[in-house]
C-alpha cells in the first residue's frame, strides 16, 4: 500500500448529549477520541470511544444503529448540527472519519423533534413514522389470489418515479432537519409511490387524508418549503414529492 | 434416533397441494380464539405476522430494533428468484427446483425445496400488488437479471435494494394489520426464553429493552422468524444486533440445531480496514453479471496501479476454472477460488487479502452510464467506504461470512421437534443445504411468511385447544427467575475485559478455524479453545450499567455469551461430518480444490439435542432420500 495511504492517527474532542431516560434533564459531556483514523466509520469511531468509556468504569454512548450499511434508518445522530453529519446523501454509519481532521472538535445530539421524544442519550422514539404508515402507507391487498405480475403494465418512468420515492428509509432525519418539524418529505415519499403506481390508485385519496391526519396529530409540524430535509436526507428523497402530496391531498377534496 | 420430516410422498409435482389438502383448517370464527407470538419482522416475520393476522389470529410480534421495518432483510441488495420464465429462457418451476438442489450440494429436501419453487412465482404477484417497484422495462414489463448458479434469467430487482422493497412491502401489510388490531406489535423487545410447558412451545419471555424489565408472553404457538448466527465470526456483512440468542435459547429448550457448520462466505465483500471493524460491507453478487474477477498473475505485478498490468498478465480465475458459468459460479465456489488465489500469494490490497472485481470491459461494452444505472448506489457505496471510485479502478473484495443455511430443525410444516414451535426463514435449516444461491434468501423468508405458515400452522392449531396455558403458569415465573439471574450474573463479574474482546478474539478462533476451510486439527483446536474462552469470559468480563434500564453493553454480552456456547457446536458439526460440501469445507476432503462429498456416509441432515451444560450435545440424523434430482458431483466448469 502506498504511504499516503497509510493510517495516520486522528485526536477528536467530542461534545456529547448525554441523558438519562425519557424524563431526565440533559446535558453535554466531553470526551475525547484517540487513536482514529480516516477509515473508521463515525459509529465505529464510538465504539472505540464507548470501549474506552466502559474499561473506565464509565457508561457507554448510547445509540442507535443496526446494519451500518446505510439502509435500515436505525442511526440517528445530528453532527455538528446537520442530521447525518451533512456528507451528501450519506448515513451517519457510512459518514467516515476522512471527512474530518485532527483536533476537531464534534457535536453530537440526538434528533430533536416534538414528535420524537429522547430515550437515552443519542437514541430518540420514532413510532411516529410507525402511526403515519399505519394510518394508510399501504395497499390493502390480500396475502394470496393475487394476479400474475405482469398483469398490469407500468411505465418504466412510473416505476422508475415510484423507485425513486420508495428509497425512504424512514430515518427521520427530514423532521430532524425541519424548522417545523415536518415528517412531510417522508410522509410524501410513501404517498407519491403509491399514488403513481395502478395498484395504489384506488385508495389513493382516502391514503392521502389519513396519512396526513395522523402526521399532525403524532405532534409534526407543517411544511413551509424550506426544503431542508431534502439536503438532510441521505437517500436524497426529493421535495417534489411534497408537491405530489399536496397535488393528492387537493384532488382528495373533491373524490 | 432417526428423524422424520414427515414430507409428503407421490409425484414431487403434486406433493405441497396434496399436502395443502390434507392440512386440517381452523374455522373463521374459532381463528380469533388463538394467540400465535412472531419473533422477528424480517421478511419471514414480518409477512407471516401480517398473513396471520390477517386470517383472524390474535398476533403478538416482537422485533428488537425500534420499528419493525429494520430487520436485516432490508440489506439484501441483489434480488429474488421466481420461476417466472418471462425472457423465454428455458426456465420452469422444475429448473428452479433443480438449481437449488444441486446449489445447495444435495444437503436439503426435495419436497421442502419444490414447495419453494412452486410459491415463488406467487410471491411476485404478491409483492407486485403491495406496490413493491420492481424493476420494469420500456413496455411495462416485469424486467429479470441473472444471478449466480443458475444459466436462466430469473431474479426480479428494485435496483440495488430489492431487500428493502420486499421488506417496506411485508412491513407496509403487517402495519395494515396493526392498524386493523389482528397484530399487536411490541418493538424493542429481546427474546431471552422460550417457555415450554409439558413439552409443548407455550410462550416466550423477552427483555423490554428500553426498561430492561422482563415481559412474559403467552401463546398458542411460536413462530421464530429470528434470522441467522454468521456474527458469530464478528467479521461478517450481518447488522450489528443479529444474533443467534432466540435459536439458542429454544434450543437449550430441547429444540434441535440442525447443519449449524453450514455458513454462507460471500464471495464480493469490501475487505476490512481495522480490527475495530466488524461490520463488513458486501457488494451485490449482481455485480457480477459485469464485473469480471482476477489477480495479477505473477506475484512480481502486485504493487503496481492495475492499470499498469497488462490483460496477458491478468488471470481470471473464475472464468478460467468454470468456463461455462464464469463470473457467475456459485458463492461457495467463488469465494474459495479468491481464497486460493490470495493464499497462493496473488492476492491485491492490503495484507494480500482481496480480489479485483474489474468493470472495464463492460464499460466499454454498454458504457458508463448502463453500468450506472444498473449498479450506482453500489459504486456510490463503493466510494463512501474505500475512497475509491469503481468505475475508473477495479473494486477491491474479499469473502465475508453472510449467511447461515444451518438453523433450528423443522419438519414440512415448519415445525420444530418442540410442538408448537415453528421456525421461518434463515432461522430454519430447511431449502438451501449446504450452500445457498443468490437471490434465494428473500424467496424463502417470503414463501414461509406468506404462503406456508398460514396452511400449516392451522393444521396444528386445529388440533390443539386455544389457550389453555396463560402467563400464571409457573413456567412462565420460572422463566422470567432464570433470565434475571442470568443478567446479574453477568453484571456482577466485573472483571478486566469487555464484551467486545471477546467477541473478537471468538470471532478470530471461528474464522480462522472454522471459516472458508477446516480440518480436523483446526476444529479439534477450537474445541479447546472456545470453552476456555468461554470460561475466561464468566470470570473476567466487564459489563457495565444495571438490568433495570436500557443497556446495550448488557445486550451485547448476552448475544456474545450465546455465541461462545454456540461456536463450540458449530466446531463440533464440522468435525462430525467429514466430507465437504458446499460451504463446509474441509481440506481433508477434496479433488484438485473442489468439495468432495460423501453421500454414502453424510448424506443426512445432522441435528443437535442439547442435553445439558456439562454434557455433550446428542447427534440426531435426518437420512436425505433423493428421487427426483440425482445425486452427483456438482460441477460448474
Amino acid at each position: 500500500m502506498s504511504s499516503h495511504n497509510e493510517h495516520k492517527s486522528m485526536t477528536l474532542t467530542l461534545i456529547v448529549w448525554r441523558q438519562k431516560n425519557a424524563t431526565a434533564q440533559g446535558k453535554f459531556d466531553t470526551y475525547t477520541a484517540k487513536g482514529i483514523t480516516e477509515h473508521h466509520s463515525f459509529l465505529e469511531m464510538l465504539d472505540v470511544v464507548n470501549e474506552d468509556l466502559i474499561k473506565g468504569g464509565k457508561e457507554p454512548i448510547m445509540f442507535d444503529h443496526d446494519c451500518r450499511e446505510g439502509i435500515c434508518g436505525m442511526c440517528s445522530q445530528v453532527v455538528n448540527g446537520v442530521p447525518h453529519g451533512g456528507q451528501e446523501r450519506t448515513t451517519v454509519c457510512q459518514l467516515h472519519m476522512r471527512k474530518f481532521k485532527d483536533g476537531d472538535t464534534i457535536y453530537i445530539e440526538p434528533w430533536r423533534a416534538r414528535a420524537f421524544p429522547i430515550v437515552r442519550d443519542l437514541i430518540v422514539d420514532r413510532t411516529a413514522l410507525d402511526t403515519i404508515i399505519q394510518a394508510g402507507g399501504f395497499t390493502s391487498c390480500h396475502t394470496g389470489g393475487i394476479p400474475d405480475g405482469n398483469a398490469i403494465l407500468i411505465s418504466k418512468p412510473d416505476a422508475d418515479y415510484a423507485m425513486d420515492a420508495a428509497e425512504c428509509i424512514g430515518c427521520g432525519a427530514c423532521a430532524a432537519a425541519c424548522p417545523n418539524s415536518a415528517a412531510m418529505l417522508f410522509t410524501s415519499a410513501k404517498v407519491a409511490q403509491l399514488a403513481a403506481l395502478p395498484q395504489g390508485k384506488p385508495e389513493a385519496s382516502v391514503r392521502v387524508k389519513k396519512m396526513l391526519d395522523a402526521h399532525k396529530e403524532c405532534g409534526f409540524g407543517n411544511c413551509s418549503n424550506h426544503y431542508e430535509c431534502q439536503a438532510a436526507c441521505p437517500k436524497g428523497i426529493n421535495v417534489k414529492f411534497i408537491a405530489k402530496l399536496n397535488r393528492e391531498y387537493l384532488k382528495a377534496q373533491f373524490a | 434416533m432417526i428423524l422424520d420430516g414427515k414430507c409428503p410422498t407421490g409425484p414431487i409435482e403434486k406433493t405441497w397441494d396434496k399436502h395443502r389438502f390434507d392440512l386440517k383448517l381452523v374455522n373463521p370464527a374459532n381463528k380469533r380464539k388463538y394467540n400465535i407470538i412472531v419473533v422477528g419482522t424480517g421478511l419471514a416475520g414480518g409477512a407471516a405476522a401480517a398473513s396471520l393476522g390477517e386470517l383472524g389470529y390474535n398476533v403478538q410480534a416482537f422485533c428488537y430494533q425500534d420499528t419493525p421495518r429494520r430487520a436485516h432483510s432490508i440489506a439484501a441488495q441483489g434480488g429474488i428468484n421466481a420461476a417466472k420464465a418471462y425472457p423465454n429462457d428455458g426456465d420452469s418451476v422444475y429448473r428452479l427446483f433443480y438449481d437449488t438442489i444441486k446449489g445447495g450440494d444435495f444437503r436439503a429436501r426435495e419436497a421442502d425445496v419444490w414447495r419453494l419453487a412452486q410459491v415463488s412465482n406467487n410471491i411476485i404477484d404478491q409483492c407486485v400488488a403491495q406496490g413493491v417497484p420492481f424493476a420494469r422495462d420500456y413496455a411495462g414489463y416485469l424486467d429479470n437479471r441473472s444471478f449466480g448458479g443458475a444459466q436462466v434469467s430469473r431474479t426480479f430487482f428494485a435496483r440495488g435494494q430489492t431487500g428493502q422493497q420486499l421488506l417496506l412491502g411485508a412491513y407496509s401489510a403487517l402495519s395494515r394489520q396493526i392498524a386493523a388490531g389482528t397484530v399487536k406489535m411490541y418493538n424493542r423487545r429481546e427474546m431471552l426464553d422460550l417457555v415450554v410447558v409439558d413439552g409443548v412451545a407455550k410462550g416466550i419471555t423477552c427483555r423490554n429493552l428500553i426498561t430492561g424489565e422482563l415481559e412474559s408472553y403467552a401463546a398458542d404457538a411460536v413462530c421464530l422468524c429470528t434470522g441467522g448466527y454468521v456474527n458469530v465470526f464478528y467479521l461478517s456483512t450481518n447488522a450489528m444486533g443479529c444474533s443467534v440468542t432466540a435459536n439458542w435459547k429454544a434450543y437449550k429448550k430441547g429444540a434441535y440445531f440442525a447443519n449449524p457448520c453450514y455458513t454462507q462466505i460471500h464471495p464480493t465483500c469490501i475487505p476490512q480496514a481495522g480490527d475495530y471493524q466488524s461490520k463488513l460491507t458486501l457488494m451485490s453478487e449482481s455485480l457480477r453479471n459485469d464485473g469480471r474477477c482476477w489477480v495479477p498473475k505473477n506475484k512480481a505485478d502486485l504493487a503496481k496501479h492495475p492499470d499498469e498490468i497488462p490483460e496477458e498478465a491478468r488471470d481470471y480465475y473464475l472464468e478460467r476454472k468454470y468456463p461455462s458459468f464464469g463470473n457467475l459460479a456459485p458463492r461457495d465456489i467463488a469465494s474459495r477460488a479468491a481464497k486460493e488465489q490470495c493464499d497462493d500469494g496473488r492476492g491485491v490490497g492490503p495484507g494480500g487479502r482481496g480480489v479485483y472485481l474489474d468493470f472495464s470491459t463492460a464499460i466499454k461494452r454498454v458504457g458508463a452510464d448502463t453500468i450506472k444505472e444498473r449498479y450506482g448506489n453500489l459504486f456510490e457505496m463503493y466510494e463512501k467506504i474505500t475512497d475509491e471510485n469503481g468505475y475508473k479502478r477495479p473494486m477491491r473484495m474479499y469473502p465475508a461470512p453472510h449467511y447461515s443455511m444451518g438453523g433450528l430443525w423443522v419438519d414440512y410444516n415448519l415445525q420444530s421437534n418442540i410442538p408448537g414451535l415453528f421456525v421461518l426463514g434463515e432461522a430454519n435449516f430447511s431449502v438451501h443445504g449446504a450452500n445457498r444461491l443468490g437471490a434465494s434468501a428473500l424467496m424463502q423468508g417470503l414463501a414461509d411468511g406468506y404462503f406456508v405458515i398460514p396452511y400449516t400452522i392451522g393444521g396444528y392449531l386445529a388440533g390443539i385447544k386455544p389457550g389453555t396455558v396463560t402467563t400464571a403458569d409457573p413456567e412462565f415465573k420460572k422463566s422470567t427467575d432464570d433470565v434475571k439471574a442470568y443478567s446479574r450474573k453477568l453484571l456482577s463479574i466485573n472483571g478486566k475485559k469487555t464484551v467486545s474482546e471477546f467477541m473478537r478474539e471468538l470471532g478470530g478462533l471461528m474464522w480462522e478455524n472454522c471459516g472458508m476451510a477446516r480440518t480436523e486439527k483446526s476444529l479439534k483446536d477450537n474445541l479447546k479453545k472456545i470453552p476456555a474462552l468461554k470460561e475466561e469470559f464468566w470470570k473476567n468480563v466487564k459489563v457495565s450499567g444495571t438490568g433495570g434500564e436500557l443497556n446495550q453493553d448488557l445486550e451485547n454480552a448476552g448475544r456474545t455469551a450465546d455465541f461462545l456456547e454456540f461456536g463450540e457446536l458449530m466446531c463440533r458439526d464440522a468435525l462430525h461430518r467429514k466430507e465437504s460440501c458446499g460451504g463446509h469445507f474441509r481440506e481433508e476432503y477434496q479433488d484438485q480444490g473442489e468439495a468432495q462429498r460423501d453421500d454414502v456416509n453424510f448424506c443426512y441432515v445432522g441435528a443437535w439435542e442439547f442435553k445439558g451444560e456439562k454434557a455433550e450435545p446428542e447427534l440426531h440424523k435426518e437420512p436425505l432420500k433423493f428421487d427426483n434430482v440425482h445425486l452427483a458431483v456438482r460441477s460448474y466448469k
